[in-house]
């Protein structure tokens, strides 16, 4: 019997294990890190993590508040500079999983980080793209985390920062040299997964104790759920003991300067 | 050859009303002490480069240096907004910037093609991305080889780049180390290249393969100890968390601002 968990644990253990021991990731700010120096720190020892700061295979002991915390360099095999890390390693294909959270997210796994509303007048403007946009279709893979609502799952995003597939799943057709775009997309509710046809984002697996309704009122489109649907495994006591630890001692560092 | 000169000395040389300037430091490294040299001396219409504007633009913008701003993301890091950057963009306060505004590969790159003395940069970049439909900045090329499409973006060549590193020796060499950004790339592609350093030593006691960016490539070297506070430098200081979770409530208010710019920047001189 496993303790019991709240639905972000649910949320970091599960995107925590999307990451496959071996592979190399290229690791956003926030849940995506927690969830990838989780699955460091758990059943993916030799994965490779890599921020856009330049840190080549950094091994952080409390996840970075900051892209470039010393951190970071401190504990990385070498740190590269910004133009090496987007040219050699991002751009010339070294990184297996781009690991990712966003503002919005909409049906065709595009991500916005600019700013809700029109470019020219924006309602609320956002940070940027960052190192998203060629992250995302560079690397291998591209997973995706952030939490479940009507807000942040939008049908449409209004500004395509950052590609998923497109306005209608097709962005990545006959497109040379890019990578598979989103496999995954890891919520508080939910793992979503795009349709193999129509590349629109669709429910595999609900975490124990949510209902499709749930998913359904959290979600800005009618949301569809795969014919064989799965519920996610619970996280383990191990798993959640090395996460608490890893965020309680993140939360002292961070206090004291 | 570099001058040593102080930190006064070297902005009001190299930074005039209506340059572009990057001041460059990826997180690491940024050069808040000359940043808020120029808003001491009220420079204006500067067209502003970097990355991650940082608080230190944030503050540029909200004290009123900035026309335009060139850069690929825009936050507080790990915090959330840079306000007098949105008050900027979204009211036109304290007035109205323009942004041209990329993702962190083409200004990576961009930087890179300025130190390398070509007019463009070329990447494998912005596919499916709303970004070029917003920055006229953003094209498309076909390769003369492989007919793929593929992004360019004008390279950067400031008027002065501005960046802060550990150690200067006596005849103006530079060391960086840590993350090291794209310091070099701004160096090499400005016109003129102002350095602030924590020290300066008789000897960068350095590893062959250093970053060193010798003297006779930068204009000026301003000692600044602590000049990339509340930012860190490696090996001297750590980064204040607390005072960039601190800049939240201070930026969201514009009087809030501008009594905190009249007591750290233009009341005593003295850096965050």
């Amino acid at each position: 019997m496993s303790q019991s968990y709240s639905a972000s644990e649910m949320m970091s253990v599960t995107a925590s294990r999307a990451l496959r021991n071996g592979q190399s990731c290229f690791v956003g700010i926030g849940l995506p890190s927690e969830a990838a120096n989780l699955a460091r720190l758990t059943h993916a020892p030799d994965v490779v993590l890599i921020y856009e700061s330049g840190t080549l295979e950094t091994r952080p002991n409390v996840l970075p508040l900051s892209i470039g915390d010393g951190e970071l360099c401190e504990t990385a095999l070498t740190t590269v500079s910004v133009p090496e890390m987007f040219r050699y390693w991002v751009q010339g294909g070294k990184i297996d999983v781009g690991f990712l959270g966003a503002a919005q997210v909409d049906r065709f796994a595009n991500l916005n980080t600019t700013l809700i509303g029109d470019y020219t007048d924006p309602k609320v403007r956002l940070p940027g793209g960052g190192g998203a946009p060629e992250m995302a279709t560079a690397t291998g893979e591209i997973f995706i985390t952030l939490k479940h609502s009507t807000r942040t799952f939008v049908e449409a995003v209004d500004f395509v920062t950052t590609v998923g597939f497109g306005r209608d799943g097709s962005a990545r057709d006959n497109v040379p040299n890019i990578g598979n775009g989103p496999t995954r997309v890891i919520t508080d509710l939910c793992v979503m997964q795009p349709d193999p046809a129509t590349k629109e984002l669709t429910v595999t697996s609900l975490h124990p104790g949510v209902s499709r309704d749930d998913v359904i009122q959290a979600t800005g489109w009618a949301i569809r759920f795969a014919p064989e649907l799965a519920t996610t495994d619970q996280p383990s006591d191990h798993e959640l003991a090395v996460l608490r630890d890893l965020k309680a001692r993140t939360e002292r560092h961070h206090a004291e300067a | 050859m570099a001058e040593f000169v102080s930190l006064r000395d070297a902005i009001d040389q190299y930074v005039t009303d209506g340059a572009t300037v990057a001041l460059e430091g990826f997180t690491h490294l940024i050069p808040f002490a000359a940043g808020h040299e120029i808003i001491r001396q009220k420079k204006r219409d500067l067209t502003l480069i970097r990355m991650t504007p940082d608080l230190i633009y944030d503050q540029m913008i909200g004290a009123g240096c900035a026309k335009q701003l060139i850069f690929s993301w825009g936050g507080n890091p790990g915090v959330g907004s840079l306000h007098r950057l949105r008050d900027a963009v979204e009211k036109g306060w304290p007035h109205p910037i323009e942004i041209f505004e990329h993702s962190h590969a083409a200004m990576a790159n961009a930087f890179e093609a300025g130190a390398a003395g070509l007019p463009l940069a070329v990447l494998r970049g912005y596919i499916g991305s709303d970004l070029p439909k917003v920055n006229d900045q953003i094209r498309f090329i076909e390769c003369p080889f492989t007919g793929e499409r593929l992004a360019a973006v004008p390279s950067i060549r400031p008027d002065v780049s501005i960046v802060h590193a550990q150690k200067a020796d006596r005849r103006g060499n530079v060391l960086v180390e840590g993350i090291i950004g794209v310091q070099k790339e701004a160096v090499l592609a400005a016109r003129h290249a102002v350095v602030t350093v924590e020290e300066i030593v008789d000897d960068l006691d350095c590893g062959p393969n250093a970053c060193v960016i010798p003297g006779w490539v930068i204009s000026a070297v301003a000692e600044a100890p602590g000049g990339a506070k509340p930012s860190y430098t490696h090996g001297y200081y750590a980064r204040s968390n607390r005072f960039y979770k601190d800049w939240d409530p201070i930026a969201r208010d514009r009087e809030a601002f501008s009594a905190w710019l009249d007591s750290h920047v233009f009341g005593n001189g003295a850096s965050a």
